[in-house]
C-alpha cells in the first residue's frame, strides 16, 4: 500500500448512513413527521460525512476499505478518491434538499405508501454512494444492481396499469443490459486480468498491453451498453418509460442518481479500466464519440418533439448524459474535466427543472407545454426556476452548464475535433429549441381564458428547495472551483 | 489403500451418520403418535446435522485422499466391502443433507396432516440412503443405496402428493430406474475389470480401452444424466416437483439433483478421463441446451413449483457445464454451484409450500399482490429470488462467476452461449416476484392472509444465513474442496492423454 492511500472505516459509515435510514424509515414509517425527520438526518449525516473527507482528497490522498475478500482478486471494497467525491457530493447534497421537496410533494398529493417510498429512496441512495465508492468493478457492479431493484418499487409507485408497464421496461432494460453485456465483460477482464480492480489513475487502465483488438472493442462496446443507466441510445427507451413514477423520483432519480450511476460507472470503466492509453492507442476515443454524439443529436431533435414536459425533460437528459460522455472520450484533460464536471452541473440545473415539472403539476395540474402559457403570472418562483435551469441546460453564460460547454469546447479543440466542435454547437441550438418555447410561452404568452392571475405556487416545502438548487447552478457558474479541482485532481 | 485416510479421533462418525436416521425411522414404526413422531424426527434429523459437524472441523484440507475412512469386509464371497469416507467433492455435499433435513422436517410440521408417522419414518431413511451415496466407496454399497432412495422418494410423491401424484411418482421411478439398469451394466464390467473388486478408489485413473470407456461413459451418463436432469432428459423432474409435498420438493431439489453431478465428478471423470475427453463438448452444449431452455420454459410459467422446477433446469446445466469446462475455476464453480442450488431452491420451494399451505394453490395467479399483507414473507422471497438470478453479494453469484470464468477460459463463444441463460433467470425470478409482492390491478383479495409464523421463519433463516455467507465469504467453503479439485484435474489431464486422437478416429 502507497503513502497515498488511507485505509480508513469512516468510508464504510458513510456508506451504511443511508441503510440505516432506510431501516428508520421503516420502523418509525407509522409516524410521518417523525419518519420524515429520520430521512432529513441522514441525509444531513451523509453530506457531512461525505464533505469531511474532502480535504483529505483534495490533499492527493485516497481513502480505501476492504468489506469483504470474496475470491482472490474478487473483493467488495470501497474507495474514496477524486471521482468517487463528484458524484458522492452531488447526490448526497442534493438529497437533503429532495427530502424537503419529496414531503411537500407526496403529502400535496396525498399518496399512498409514502413509508415503502421513503425506504426505497434512501436504499436507492444508499446504492448510488456505493457506486461512488467502488474501488472495483465487482463493488461497482454490486452497487450498481442493488440501484436498478431498489427503484422498481419507485417507478411502479402508482400501482396502476402504466406504472406497472413503465416499471416493467424499466426493470427488462436495466438488468437485461447488464446482465447480457456487463457481467460477461466483467468476467472477461477478471479472467484475462486475474483481478478487477481500478487502476489508480486514468491512462494507464488494467488490462494486458498485448490484448486482442477485437476483443478489447468487444470489451468496450459491452461496458459502453451493458452499463444502460446512461442512457446511450439505443438502450435509453427505459428512461422516458420511468417517467410514469412521481416527480420526486425522476428528480433526483432519473435526473441524478440513477443516470449518473450509469454515467459514473462508464466514465469509471473507461478512465481507469480501460485508461486513455488504450482508448487511444485502438482508436475507441472515436468509437466512442460516434455512439455519444448520435446520442446527443437524436436524443435532442426527440426532445423537440415531446409535448409532455417530463418527456421533453427526459430526452433532455439523454442528450446531457452522453456531453458527459463526450468529454470522458475527448481524453484530454480540458474534456475528462468537462465531462465530469457536468456530472455536478447538469444534476443540479436538471434537478431544478424535474422539481419545476412537479410544482406546476401540484400546484396547476398541467403536464404538457402547451398548457403553460402565461404561467409565470401565477407561479412566478417556479418558473424563475425553470428558467435557469434551462439557460444552464443550454449553456448560457451566468449558469452552471456554461463552464461544461467551455470545457467541453476546449478539450475538442485541443484535439482538433472540429466535428465535434460543430455537432456541440448544433446541439446548443437544439436545447434552446426545446427549451426556450416553453419559457417564452409561460412569460409572455397570456393565461387561457378562465384563469386569474392569483398568486398560485406550489407548497414552499417544494419552492424553498427549487429555489436552493436553481441558486446552486447560478453559484457553480461563479465559483466552480470546487468540482474542477476535483476533477483535476483526477487526471496526470 | 493409499487412497484413504483413517481418522482415530472419529472413527465411526460417518456411519453414525447413515444409521442414526435409520435407527430412528425404525423406531417410530412402533409409535402411532403424530406429535411424537414429528418431535422425534426433528430431534434424530437435528442430532445427525450436530454430529456432522466434527466432520468439518477436523477435515483435512490438504489431503485429497478419502478422509474419515470406515473399512471392512461385507459379502466375502462376491468381496463386496463396507467402505466409506469423504473428500473435497463430498463433503459439502454431506453438510448439506445433514443441514437440510431438520429443516425440512419443520416444513412439514402443519403441512402434513395424515399419516405423519409414515411421513417420517420416509424422511429419516431418506436421510440414510442420500448420505450414504455420497459416501459410498464401494460400488455395491453405492447401488444399493442409489436404488433405496428411490422408494421413500415414491413414497413422499405418491401419498402425500398433489392431485397428479401417482402419474408423478411413476414417471419419477421408472426414468431413474432406467438411468441405474445402465449404470449397473457398468459396475458389473468395471467389477470384472478390476480383479474382481467393488472398491472404486481403485477403478480410478485406470487405462481402460477407449472402446470400454465409452460405453462406461454412455451408461454413466445416462444414469446421472437423468438424475441431474440434463436436457433432454428433464421431463420427470416438473412433474415429481409439483406433486411432491414441500419437504419432497427440498430434498428432491436441494440433494436429489446433486447426486448426478456429484456422480460425475466422483466416476465419470476418474473411471473415464478419455470418454469424457472426447464427450465434452457434447456435454457442454448439452448444458447450455439445457441452460436457454430451462429459462425459456421457466419464464411461460403460471404454476410456480414449476416455474422453480424449470428454473433446477437452467442451474444445473450451469454446474455441468463448469464441470466439463475443466478446469479448476469451472469445477470449483460447479461444486459450489451445487451447494448454492441446494440453499436457494430448497429455500425457494420452502417459500412456495408456505403460501400453498395458505392459500392451496400454486397458481401463480392466486398468490399475487400479497407482498402488502406478508412483508416478513416477501422479504424472505425477495432475498432467495435475488439469489436465484445470482445477484452480486448473494450465493449463487459467486458459484455462477466461477462456473462462467471457468467457460470464458475454455472458449468465449461457449460463455457468451450461456449468458442468456443468466438473463432468463433474473427475466423469470423476477416477473414472479413481481407478481407476488406486487401483482397487478386486479388482484384477489388476500387481506385474510396471515404472515409467517415463527416456525416458519425459523426454518428459512438458516437459507438465508448462508446465501449471504456463500455469497460474501465462500473461501472457508471452497479451501474444503480445493485439493480434491486440484487433485482431480490434474490426473484428469494426465489420463486424457490418448483421448484426442480417439476423438478423430471415431467422429471423423
Amino acid at each position: 500500500m502507497d503513502t497515498t492511500t488511507i485505509s480508513s472505516a469512516k468510508l464504510l459509515i458513510t456508506l451504511l448512513v443511508p441503510l440505516m435510514g432506510t431501516i428508520g424509515v421503516l420502523l418509525y414509517g407509522k409516524d410521518e413527521n417523525f419518519r420524515e425527520g429520520v430521512s432529513s438526518v441522514t441525509s444531513i449525516v451523509l453530506f457531512l460525512l461525505v464533505a469531511s473527507m474532502l480535504p483529505t482528497v483534495l490533499s492527493g490522498k485516497t481513502l480505501v476499505f476492504q468489506m469483504f475478500d470474496i475470491l482472490p482478486g474478487l473483493s467488495v471494497t470501497l474507495r474514496a478518491d477524486a471521482m468517487s467525491m463528484i458524484f458522492a457530493l452531488v447526490a448526497s447534497s442534493l438529497w437533503t434538499i429532495a427530502v424537503f421537496y419529496s414531503m411537500g410533494y407526496m403529502r400535496a398529493h396525498n399518496e399512498h405508501a409514502q413509508t415503502r417510498f421513503n425506504a426505497c429512496f434512501a436504499l436507492a441512495i444508499f446504492g448510488a454512494i456505493g457506486v461512488a465508492f467502488s474501488d472495483n468493478i465487482f463493488t461497482m457492479y454490486l452497487f450498481y444492481e442493488i440501484v436498478s431493484i431498489c427503484t422498481y418499487p419507485l417507478v411502479a409507485h402508482n400501482q396502476d396499469e402504466k406504472g406497472y408497464s413503465g416499471a416493467r421496461k424499466y426493470i427488462i432494460y436495466l438488468t437485461t443490459t447488464a446482465k447480457l453485456l456487463f457481467l460477461p465483460a466483467m468476467i472477461l477482464i477478471f479472467v484475462l486480468v486475474g483481478n478487477l480492480d481500478f487502476a489508480n489513475n486514468t491512462s494507464s487502465g488494467i488490462l494486458p498491453a498485448n490484448i486482442d483488438k477485437n476483443l478489447v472493442l468487444l470489451l468496450f462496446l459491452f461496458c459502453l451498453f451493458g452499463l444502460a443507466k446512461n442512457g446511450v441510445m439505443p438502450f435509453h427507451h427505459w428512461l422516458p418509460g420511468a417517467m410514469v413514477a412521481p416527480t420526486p423520483v425522476s428528480a433526483l432519480l432519473h435526473a441524478v442518481a440513477v443516470v449518473k450511476v450509469g454515467v459514473f460507472c462508464t466514465s469509471r470503466v473507461m478512465l481507469y479500466v480501460f485508461g486513455t492509453d488504450m482508448l487511444h492507442k485502438f482508436h475507441l476515443d472515436v468509437v466512442g464519440v460516434s455512439i455519444v454524439i448520435t446520442t446527443i443529436t437524436l436524443a435532442s431533435i426527440i426532445a423537440l418533439t415531446k409535448d409532455n414536459l417530463k418527456e421533453r425533460l427526459a430526452y433532455s437528459t439523454i442528450s446531457q448524459l452522453s456531453y458527459i460522455l463526450v468529454g470522458v472520450f475527448l481524453l484530454s484533460n480540458n474534456g475528462i474535466t468537462g465531462g465530469v464536471i457536468h456530472i455536478a452541473n447538469h444534476a443540479f440545473a436538471k434537478i431544478t427543472l424535474f422539481w419545476c415539472a412537479g410544482a406546476i403539476f401540484i400546484a396547476s395540474h398541467k403536464t404538457d407545454i402547451s398548457q403553460l402559457d402565461g404561467l409565470a403570472k401565477k407561479m412566478p418562483f417556479t418558473m424563475g426556476a425553470f428558467t435557469i435551469g434551462a439557460f444552464s441546460m443550454i449553456g448560457m453564460p451566468l449558469f452552471a452548464g456554461f463552464i461544461s460547454k467551455w470545457y467541453l469546447l476546449q478539450g475538442a479543440l485541443d484535439a482538433n475535433q472540429m466535428l465535434i466542435v460543430g455537432f456541440l454547437l448544433f446541439s446548443t441550438i437544439l436545447n434552446a429549441g426545446y427549451f426556450i418555447p416553453p419559457i417564452y410561452a409561460a412569460f409572455f404568452k397570456k393565461l387561457p381564458a378562465g384563469e386569474t392571475c392569483e398568486r398560485a405556487e406550489a407548497p414552499w416545502a417544494m419552492v424553498i428547495p427549487i429555489m436552493l438548487t436553481a441558486s446552486l447552478t447560478m453559484y457553480l457558474f461563479f465559483n466552480p472551483s470546487l468540482f474542477i479541482s476535483l476533477a483535476q485532481a483526477m487526471l496526470p | 489403500m493409499d487412497q484413504l485416510l483413517f481418522n482415530s479421533d472419529y472413527p465411526y462418525i460417518l456411519s453414525t451418520l447413515i444409521f442414526l436416521p435409520l435407527a430412528g425411522a425404525l423406531l417410530l414404526l412402533f409409535v402411532q403418535n403424530a406429535s411424537f413422531a414429528r418431535y422425534w424426527a426433528l430431534g434424530v434429523t437435528t442430532l445427525t446435522a450436530i454430529i456432522s459437524i466434527p466432520l468439518l472441523t477436523n477435515f483435512d484440507t490438504n489431503s485429497a485422499k478419502f478422509q474419515f475412512v470406515q473399512q471392512s469386509s461385507w459379502v466375502k464371497s462376491l468381496n463386496i466391502q463396507y467402505v466409506i469416507g469423504v473428500d473435497g467433492i463430498s463433503i459439502l455435499l454431506v453438510m448439506l443433507t445433514t443441514l437440510i433435513m431438520p429443516l425440512c422436517v419443520l416444513a412439514s410440521w402443519s403441512y402434513i396432516k395424515t399419516r405423519v408417522q409414515t411421513f417420517m419414518i420416509c424422511l429419516l431413511i431418506m436421510e440414510t440412503s442420500m448420505l450414504g451415496v455420497f459416501v459410498a466407496l464401494d460400488f455395491v454399497l453405492f447401488y444399493i443405496l442409489w436404488e433405496a432412495m428411490l422408494i421413500p422418494m415414491y413414497l413422499l410423491i405418491g401419498i402425500w402428493g398433489g392431485p397428479r401424484k401417482i402419474y408423478a411418482s411413476i414417471k419419477f421411478f421408472l426414468y431413474t430406474l432406467a438411468g441405474s439398469i445402465m449404470l449397473l451394466v457398468g459396475i458389473i464390467w468395471l467389477y470384472k475389470t478390476n480383479n474382481y473388486s467393488f472398491f472404486i478408489p481403485d477403478m480410478m485413473w485406470k487405462s481402460y480401452s477407449i472402446s470400454a470407456q465409452v460405453y462406461i461413459f454412455l451408461a454413466f451418463f445416462l444414469a446421472f444424466a437423468i438424475k441431474v436432469p440434463m436436457f433432454p432428459f428433464h421431463t420427470w423432474l416438473p412433474a415429481a416437483h409439483v406433486e411432491a409435498p414441500t419437504a419432497g420438493s427440498v430434498i428432491l431439489a436441494s440433494v436429489l439433483l446433486k447426486m448426478g453431478t456429484y456422480g460425475f465428478l466422483r466416476f465419470a471423470l476418474p473411471i473415464t478421463p478419455e470418454a469424457a475427453t472426447i464427450f465434452m463438448p457434447y456435454v457442454l452444449w448439452l448444458s447450455i441446451a439445457g441452460i436457454i431452455y430451462g429459462g425459456f420454459t421457466a419464464l411461460a410459467q403460471h404454476d410456480m413449483k414449476k416455474l422453480i422446477a424449470y428454473s433446477s433446469v437452467g442451474h444445473m446445466g450451469f454446474v455441468t457445464l463448469g464441470i466439463f469446462v475443466l478446469n479448476v475455476e469451472g469445477v470449483e464453480g460447479a461444486i459450489l454451484q451445487m451447494i448454492n442450488h441446494g440453499v436457494t431452491t430448497g429455500a425457494l420451494f420452502l417459500c412456495v409450500g408456505m403460501i400453498y399451505e395458505r392459500t392451496h394453490s400454486r397458481e401463480l395467479r392466486s398468490a399475487t399482490g400479497v407482498g402488502k399483507y406478508m412483508p416478513i414473507y416477501v422479504t424472505f422471497l425477495t432475498f432467495f429470488s435475488l439469489s436465484s438470478f445470482g445477484f452480486p453479494g448473494t450465493n449463487s453469484f459467486v458459484g455462477e462467476f466461477l462456473i462462467l470464468a471457468g467457460a470464458f477460459k475454455y472458449s468465449t463463444p461457449l460463455a457468451l452461449a450461456a449468458i442468456p441463460g443468466a438473463v432468463l433467470a433474473a427475466a423469470y425470478m423476477l416477473r414472479m416476484l413481481q407478481k407476488i409482492v406486487w401483482g397487478g390491478t386486479d388482484n384477489p383479495d388476500q387481506s385474510w392472509l396471515t404472515d409467517l409464523n415463527a416456525r416458519e421463519i425459523v426454518t428459512l433463516t438458516p437459507f438465508l444465513f448462508f446465501v449471504f455467507w456463500i455469497g460474501l465469504g465462500p473461501q472457508p467453503f471452497i479451501n474444503l474442496m480445493h485439493t480434491s479439485v486440484v487433485n482431480l484435474l490434474d490426473q484428469f489431464h494426465a489420463h486424457q492423454g490418448q483421448a484426442v486422437a480417439a476423438a478423430e478416429l471415431i467422429f471423423h
